[in-house]
């Protein structure tokens, strides 16, 4: 299968992690670590779904951080503010989000511009419209999030797996079908292997990239509302760097920064394998949690190295299969 | 020049193909199409005729017109005037989906398909069976498996695209655009990159196709490959129809000639005057030279007025040997002599140095530098020869590339125009002209006449002759066996990175070079 040798690695990697933290602190393996780990975690798996299928048609989403600052903002504003109720400040900023990631998606192929550029002055819009709104950190105190952040699934052991954990595993598990099992999917991976072969095989180019950013965008809109359940408040200073979390996740799952290649499934154990990181250093109590980039960015080298030496033995391994033809 | 019977085309009349008693029926018809690019007249009243089950040869030289003719079918161009009728229904497609959706499909050189993508996808990207939306992968495998197998193809389909060879990915490509119910296939220089045995695999897929009723336009410059597979042939030439034959009935120097349109003495499988010729003294001689993993130490010695030709499958150490020579990778043993003085060669300047010229296989990368004007790319090794502190005053420049141009005849005769402009052979003579105003006493020509059109490469031909005659050594690689048979006074064959065997005068023949390739357990190379 497509992507499964370097998502094998991945996988190695974080249960080598996790084995090795057992080792140094006897009750990490919990499922109480383990509920922790995908809660702490979950806007970034969300956010990184999305970025996975961005990646994967060749492109790059740097505008998401920003959406999920705008997004708490805008949640807060609209409950605490303006008395809207949740959901529907939910639907309405979700709609909002799928609008701005067909706008960029529009922007890239209409003007035939870099995807790097596009976003990156998406970034900075709508990093801006959320301090245009409030400067400050807005409280959300609606029922709904309490209620929300009370709901769990209690795991034997003391685990609780939380509203927000379902909803990622949810985006995770949905993703993972898209992705790989529908028309979709396969035209996001024909995208990454070559544009005009994509277009001259009949796939609507166009359609699709729009699509692609607009689901980016929105998933990005939703790891914002799960981050607005994470700290039950709207700042727009939050998520500051995500995208490049989301970036590191996606790599380190195994998908080709390139384009082409990759699994939604590697990068939620790319998610995860920062989230242990950050963890161990919990543990610990006396590392700098700086740590968790240090190690990130050590593991983001290996698996880059990894990709060109594995695309490197590719191309060297000699004369290609002939097929068997008989005649 | 002097017109031929069947030059005619006046009135976009057809070409009297009405009236013969094929069973195929017209399939594709193209009546009078004619385009324009400014004010170039690519195609002018061009009648074209496809049959059901035919195998239909789009012949011509560079810029005849054949890329056009295909564009303009297929709706990647707009065309000025002209009509194009698929089994008797007027088509105008827009674009090159359009053409699919109508039934007329193109495969190109450069397989367009995605090789990240699994065999499967490529064949149904796009319109995967589905169930609820989700791709039926079990079943789109099967299907894919069992559309490649009546084309003999049994591969596992769930393998990504680039894994396998180039001539599986042409089939997928055709296969793809046949399941797709296209009734007319054109196949744009499909054998380019192929090796022998591909071809026949393709071939084979071809003359399938030809039985289950489909059109097959085969686009090529390889004229062996064009009398063993197509039915029909059409020539054109700047733009006009030249004729439409059976391929049975039409010899291959009446072929050329329509395509040249200039009476062409035998262009190959002559050895004419090779051998009055008298060959000169030794001016470099390679003794035990070679180059560990790279190829096997060997003898050669360069005769003045002489041609060596090397000969050898791919990969056999021919441009290796060319590298050697010309000092752009080391030996690690033996010893070369110039003019009876030992020398080194350690890098391309000392071989310059002692008067040796090398025009590189890749001519787009290694070769001509694009931007600069023929003029500059003309001068520029002799420059480079004479070093910076001494350059060429503008006067001299113009001289020394206004001589080549006549000498060796470049077309357009303008030293000022880009060389990126111009054709493929006349951007070879170009680089022959470069090393020739260093005055070199041995020049390495490798695949000099490869991407060029007959026409050109007769020229070519003919120039190396001439060369020689006024002196000079040179050492020429080619794979095509008749071309080198034609121009060499001696042939080395390399094998598996080594010289094998070295034929001179007599023997200089076909048979004995494919003999010396396959000699000793080398599989399967035969004559013919």
């Amino acid at each position: 299968m497509r992507g499964l040798p370097p998502v094998a690695i991945t996988a190695l990697v974080f249960v080598a992690g996790f084995a090795l933290c057992t080792a140094q602190f006897p009750n990490f393996a919990s499922t109480r670590v383990v509920a922790n780990l995908l809660t702490d975690n979950a806007f970034l798996g969300i956010v990184a779904t999305g970025m996975t299928f961005v990646i994967i048609s060749g492109g790059i989403d740097l505008s998401v951080g920003s959406v999920i600052g705008f997004t708490t903002v805008f949640v807060a504003l609209a409950i605490e503010r303006l008395g809207v109720p949740p959901l529907i400040a939910f639907a309405a900023i979700l709609l909002l989000c799928a609008a701005f990631g067909a706008a960029m998606g529009a922007i890239i192929h209409v003007f035939d511009m870099p995807p790097f550029i596009v976003t990156l002055a998406g970034m900075f819009l709508a990093r801006g419209a959320s301090f245009l709104m409030s400067t400050e950190s807005t409280p959300i105190s609606a029922p709904l999030y309490s209620t929300v952040s009370d709901f769990a699934l209690r795991l034997p052991g003391g685990g609780r797996l939380t509203a927000i954990a379902l909803i990622m595993l949810a985006v995770v598990a949905a993703g993972a079908v898209l992705l790989h099992f529908t028309r979709f999917g396969a035209n996001v991976y024909a995208l990454g292997g070559s544009r005009t072969t994509t277009a001259l095989m009949g796939i609507p180019v166009g359609s699709m990239t729009v699509r692609i950013y607009m689901l980016s965008s929105v998933l990005a809109g939703l790891a914002g509302i799960v981050f607005s359940f994470y700290t039950a408040a709207g700042y727009s200073l939050s998520a500051v760097g995500v995208e490049l979390d989301s970036i590191a996740a996606v790599v380190i799952g195994g998908t080709l920064l390139t384009g082409g290649q990759g699994s939604v499934v590697g990068t939620l154990l790319g998610v995860l394998i920062q989230g242990l990181i950050q963890t161990y250093i919990n543990f610990d109590g006396t590392l700098s949690s700086w740590w968790t980039k240090i190690v990130t960015g050590i593991l983001l080298f290996a698996f880059i190295a990894l990709q060109q030496a594995m695309l490197g033995i590719a191309r060297r391994s000699g004369p290609r299969k002939a097929g068997v033809l008989k005649s | 020049m002097p017109a031929f019977a069947f030059d005619a085309n006046v009135g976009g009349s057809d070409v009297g193909m009405n009236a013969h008693s094929d069973p195929g029926h017209a399939l594709l018809e193209v009546r009078a199409l004619s385009k324009s690019f400014g004010t170039l007249r690519a195609l002018q009243q061009v009648d074209f005729t496809l049959r059901a089950g035919e195998i239909h040869a789009l012949l011509g030289e560079n810029g005849a017109g054949k890329s056009t003719l295909i564009k303009a079918v297929t709706g990647v161009f707009p065309r000025d005037a002209g009509i194009v009728r698929l089994d008797g229904a007027e088509v105008a497609p827009r674009t090159a989906k359009a053409a699919l959706d109508a039934g007329i499909a193109t495969v190109y050189q450069e397989v367009n398909l995605l090789l990240n993508l699994s065999v499967a996808q490529n064949l149904y990207l796009g319109r995967q069976p589905t169930r609820f939306g989700l791709v039926r992968e079990a079943e789109m495998r099967r299907h894919a498996a069992a559309l490649l197998a009546e084309f003999d193809l049994h591969i596992d389909v769930a393998e990504p695209l680039g894994n396998y060879s180039v001539a599986v990915q042409h089939i997928t490509a055709i296969a793809r655009a046949v399941d797709q119910s296209a009734r007319v296939l054109i196949l744009d220089e499909p054998t380019a990159s192929l090796d022998r045995h591909e071809v026949e695999v393709l071939f084979a897929v071809m003359r399938k196709l030809a039985q289950r009723g489909i059109g097959v336009i085969f686009v090529t410059h390889f004229l062996d490959q064009v009398y063993e597979i197509s039915d029909r042939i059409t020539v054109l030439r700047n733009g006009r129809l030249i004729g439409e034959r059976t391929t049975a009935e039409l010899p291959r120097i009446e072929l050329i000639r329509m395509m040249l349109g200039r009476e062409l003495a035998e262009t190959t499988r002559e050895r004419a005057a090779a051998q009055d010729r008298k060959a000169g003294d030794v001016c470099a001689r390679f003794d035990g030279y070679g180059k560990a993993g790279y190829v096997a130490p060997f003898n050669l010695s360069l005769r003045r007025g002489e041609v060596v030709g090397l000969a050898g499958l791919l990969g056999s150490g021919r441009t290796e040997t060319a590298r050697l020579v010309f000092g752009a990778e080391r030996a690690d043993s033996g010893s070369v002599t110039v003019e009876g003085k030992p020398v080194r060669l350690l890098s391309p300047r000392d071989a310059v140095a002692h008067g040796f010229g090398y025009c590189p296989e890749e001519r787009k990368t290694e070769g001509i530098i694009a931007d600069l004007t023929v003029r500059e790319n003309i001068v520029l090794a002799l420059q480079a020869k004479r070093g910076l502190a001494k350059p060429l005053s503008r006067a001299e420049q113009d001289e020394i590339a206004m001589g080549f141009i006549r000498l060796l005849d470049i077309r357009p005769p303008e030293p000022e125009r880009s060389i990126g402009l111009l054709s493929g052979g006349n951007q070879q003579k170009v680089l022959l002209a470069r090393w020739l105003a260093t005055a070199p006493r041995l020049l390495v020509l490798d695949e000099p006449t490869r991407g060029i059109d007959v026409g050109a490469h007769a020229e070519i031909i003919r120039l190396i002759r001439e060369l020689c005659d006024d002196g000079l050594a040179l050492l020429v690689i080619s794979s095509e066996l008749d071309e080198i048979v034609t121009y060499s006074d001696r042939v080395v064959v390399l094998r598996d990175r080594a010289h094998v065997d070295e034929l001179e005068g007599e023997a200089v023949d076909v048979t004995n070079i494919l003999a010396a390739i396959a000699v000793a357990g080398t599989a399967g190379a035969e004559a013919g």
